[in-house]
């Protein structure tokens, strides 16, 4: 007897229940993303900024008012708290409250005028700098200038609605874990596309539900744990490194195919800055399988050569049967 | 010809609802395997395949829990149970005559009667086609259309990974099994004889 025809069914047999049911997730190791960053920075103006976090680093706060003679106690605006620990994991987490902000907020109580600031844009320190060239912040400046959100600009729209200066981080290019970073960024998004009191700074919609919207979305968990909104929302540009041209809803991509294709978009977007390590298992578009699983995307070129070859020798095992048969019958 | 009843009405419809329902699931299947972002008039689009591949595998799932129910109920199993004693020499001896006896004009080893409705060969391949691959497709292919009950990693390879390699082979292996029934059943006493007998209910036999 060939063992083949049993062996194959038995070795998937045995690793059929360990496949379908949640029973082995304890066996995977957690890997480690950025929110596991234990990071031990010391900035050079740790005491400087202190000076701020003071205050600003919690929900309450105390003064000395001289008029009542006594210290006062109160709650701190919630969009005035920069948690510190946020702050020194950031990107400008070498940076002094002041490199931004007056020096005149050294005053206390601060100046009135200080609240019509005006805040400083990402382009305005990062455009024309060779040391930023490689991130082209100027192709990054004129996608967002054809933006939808650039629309809203006069009503209060900036960089700053979704990259938060004092905790902004670079993501989705030094993350270990995908899902962690997608989490991260789409996050950036629903904080105003989830928050009706957000939103409604800029937009007059009565209603905001993502998930509604989305409802023609199959698997519509697995999508939004899978991949970032921005997959479907912007037009991928291979000069910059995250696109940051969002369309309006009507132009979003919503054919399946762009994605569950051996082309697959998300090569060019959500896995871009991986998408040079190449798997040499026969996997196409294998590096995708490092975090996920797109049906389409990921076919194995030998297991498709070898049951390309299997159908290939079945069919011809029965042509040559019938051809038996028809010589038979013909004598 | 003689002609024995051997295929009741439920076994039919059962019959004819699989291979309708598995014909829509294999050619749905490649195409979401193989859809791509240009229009292929030989697949379907991924967003149909996935709806129509998902309506007949729910649909083939009641179909095969009819046909185990059918097989308890009605003691049909019998025919499937493979005898333990001579298994490899009768599956040589009907392998052989498929390949050489049946050119020599021998008389097949395991003629069709009342008792006896599958020659060994059927018997294990219909054993493993029904009872070891068809659970297997179907419980791997739950895991894909609910990927929120398959695992997230599996020794750090992706459970869906997993999940759909099973799925895809067990496919393919019944595709190809599909692909050799049809042929065999042109081998009875006239090509087309045993395609009557899954329309009438009755084996028609040369041999008395």
């Amino acid at each position: 007897m060939r063992a083949s025809p049993f062996r194959l069914p038995a070795c998937l047999l045995l690793l059929f229940p360990a496949i379908s049911f949640g029973a082995f997730n304890a066996v995977a190791g957690k890997e480690k993303g950025p929110a596991d960053d234990t990071s031990t920075y010391r900035s050079p103006f740790y005491e400087d900024n202190e000076r701020c976090f003071s205050c600003h680093g919690q929900k309450t706060y105390s003064y000395m008012n001289v008029n009542l003679g006594k210290q006062v106690r109160a709650m701190m605006f919630q969009e005035r708290i920069i948690h510190r620990d946020e702050f020194y994991l950031s990107n400008h987490k070498s940076f002094s409250c002041t490199d931004c902000h007056s020096s005149d907020y050294n005053k206390f109580p601060h100046p009135g005028e200080l609240r019509m600031e005006q805040n400083f844009n990402c382009i305005d320190c990062h455009g024309g700098d060779d040391k930023f060239s490689k991130f082209n912040f100027e192709t990054i400046e004129s996608e967002y200038q054809q933006s939808v959100h650039y629309k809203l600009e006069g009503e209060g729209f900036s960089c700053w609605k979704c990259h938060d200066p004092h905790t902004y981080r670079i993501n989705i290019r030094d993350s270990r874990n995908i899902g962690e970073a997608i989490l991260y960024d789409n996050n950036i998004c629903l904080d105003c596309h989830s928050d009706y009191d957000r939103f409604q700074l800029l937009s007059d919609k009565k209603e905001i539900n993502i998930l509604k919207t989305h409802s023609w979305l199959p698997n519509q968990g697995a999508h939004f744990k899978s991949v970032r909104c921005l997959e479907c929302h912007t037009r991928v540009n291979d000069t910059v490194l995250v696109a940051h041209l969002v369309r309006p809803k009507e132009m979003a991509v919503s054919g399946c195919n762009e994605c569950h294709s051996k082309n697959s978009l998300l090569m060019s977007s959500l896995y871009k800055f991986k998408s040079k390590e190449q798997r040499k298992d026969g996997f196409i578009n294998g590096i995708i399988m490092n975090e996920s699983y797109v049906i389409g995307a990921n076919r194995n070129e030998y297991l498709n050569l070898l049951s390309f070859i299997i159908f290939l020798g079945v069919a011809g095992v029965i042509g040559i049967h019938v051809l038996f048969r028809i010589i038979k019958k013909r004598q | 010809m003689s002609y024995i009843y051997l295929y009741p009405k439920w076994i039919r419809l059962w019959h004819l609802f699989n291979g309708l329902l598995f014909i829509i699931l294999i050619i749905t299947g490649v195409s979401m395997q193989y859809t791509d972002k240009e229009d292929n008039i030989l697949l379907f689009g991924f967003a149909r395949a996935v709806k129509w591949h998902n309506v007949a595998a729910i649909l083939l799932t009641l179909n095969y829990i009819f046909f185990v129910t059918g097989n308890i109920v009605t003691k049909n199993f019998r025919f499937y149970k493979i005898e333990k004693k001579n298994f490899l020499a009768d599956l040589m001896a009907q392998f052989r005559y498929y390949s050489v006896g049946m050119f020599k004009g021998e008389k097949h080893p395991f003629p069709v009667t009342e008792k006896r409705k599958f020659n060994p060969l059927q018997k294990f391949t219909y054993f493993l086609a029904m009872y070891i691959s068809m659970p297997m497709l179907i419980i791997s292919g739950a895991g894909l259309m609910f990927p929120e009950i398959t695992i997230n990693r599996f020794f750090g390879v992706s459970g869906l990974i997993l999940t759909d390699l099973l799925h895809v082979t067990m496919g393919f292996l019944l595709s190809v099994f599909m692909l050799i029934h049809i042929y065999t059943c042109t081998l009875g006493s006239t090509p087309g004889s045993l395609f009557r007998s899954m329309l009438s209910g009755y084996h028609e036999s040369e041999e008395n």
